[in-house]
């Protein structure tokens, strides 16, 4: 319940930050940082994806805890295709 | 919860299954993020292909991300960011059941989105005329090879694969986004006649998951289709 609460200013704060961010991913990708550039791109679109789900999206505070185990579940089951498909395609050595 | 039904029970949007407004909306919000969790699924796969064949042939991938247009790029992930500003405060002016306020801000997104639908129309094109589209005419030249000899060749396939993942990827992106300006429309005309109010406001809502979800998908596509290995 606490969205109703939530100003217009609050926001404009978010949005101001998301393109901050994207400014800086924008930048870091500029500047060689060996094998920490995707790292740092992914880090920081990973932020980005969390403030626009969370304030956003009004996951932060909202009333039906059934969804955030929805959310969880979704993301579970991406970071699983991801991490077996990935490990299996990283390890043949063979091929 | 107990509280509620006395209060809620005569709004005319209450369907009969439900016992009040508050169940019913918590019935729409958790479907709503069932489907989105579906689409995770469905960019996920998308995701999962280019992140296989990026590691296989990161060289390849490079070279053809660094043919994209990055200014072209980042102001489209600010609209979208942007979109995503005016829809959640088209959210904030139904709870406070401003119509007005709401026709405008639906009316910014829907101009915004076709901003950034047009931003990649015009990104298509260029690679059409460059020969980058993926067929029989495909041709693709590095540009930053010419000073840098000691680097290894570049296989086209390799690059020509980049390039079908960055069609589908960004192609299924923009369908998603005419989904969601159709949705918009329908619902600045619904909401320009009065439909939404302060108690009744789930439809500008559940839009509202879509479209930042479609604007997620984008952040995470920026940075791996656009800024792969740019330091000289």
């Amino acid at each position: 319940m606490s969205e109703h609460s939530t100003s217009v200013g609050f926001y404009v704060m978010i949005f101001i930050i998301l393109l901050l961010l994207t400014a800086t991913t924008v930048g870091a990708a500029f500047i060689n940082l060996g094998p920490l550039n995707p790292v740092i791109a992914l880090g920081i679109a990973t932020t980005k994806a969390l403030l626009v789900v969370l304030f956003f999206m009004h996951v932060k505070g909202a009333s039906e805890k059934m969804i955030q185990v929805v959310i969880m579940m979704g993301i579970f089951f991406l970071l699983l295709l991801l991490g077996l498909a990935l490990a299996d395609y990283g390890t043949r050595l063979w091929s | 919860m107990s509280d509620s039904p006395a209060v809620t029970a005569h709004n005319p949007e209450l369907r009969h299954h439900f016992a009040d407004m508050a169940q019913q909306k918590d019935a729409a919000s958790l479907g709503m993020w069932l489907f989105l969790v579906t689409e995770i699924m469905f960019f996920g796969g998308m995701f999962c292909a280019y992140l296989i064949y990026r590691l296989q042939h990161f060289n390849d991938f490079a070279a053809a991300s660094q043919s994209l247009d990055i200014t072209l790029g980042a102001i489209n992930t600010a609209v979208l960011i942007g979109s995503s500003l005016t829809v959640v405060l088209a959210v904030n002016a139904a709870q406070r059941g401003k119509r007005k306020l709401l026709v405008f801000y639906l009316v910014a997104t829907i101009v915004l989105g076709c901003t950034f639908l047009g931003i990649k129309a015009k990104e298509y094109t260029q690679k059409f005329e460059e020969h980058h589209v993926p067929g029989p005419t495909f041709h693709f030249i590095p540009t930053r090879m010419a000073g840098h000899p000691e680097q290894p060749p570049i296989d086209e396939r390799h690059a020509e694969m980049f390039f079908s993942l960055y069609f589908v990827m960004t192609g299924m992106h923009a369908v998603h986004m005419i989904i969601g300006v159709g949705l918009f429309s329908v619902l600045t005309f619904q909401s320009w006649k009065g439909r939404y109010s302060a108690g009744y406001y789930t439809p500008i809502e559940n839009a509202g998951l879509y479209w930042h979800f479609v604007d997620v998908v984008w952040i995470y596509l920026f940075p791996l289709l656009y800024l792969i290995s740019l330091h000289g």
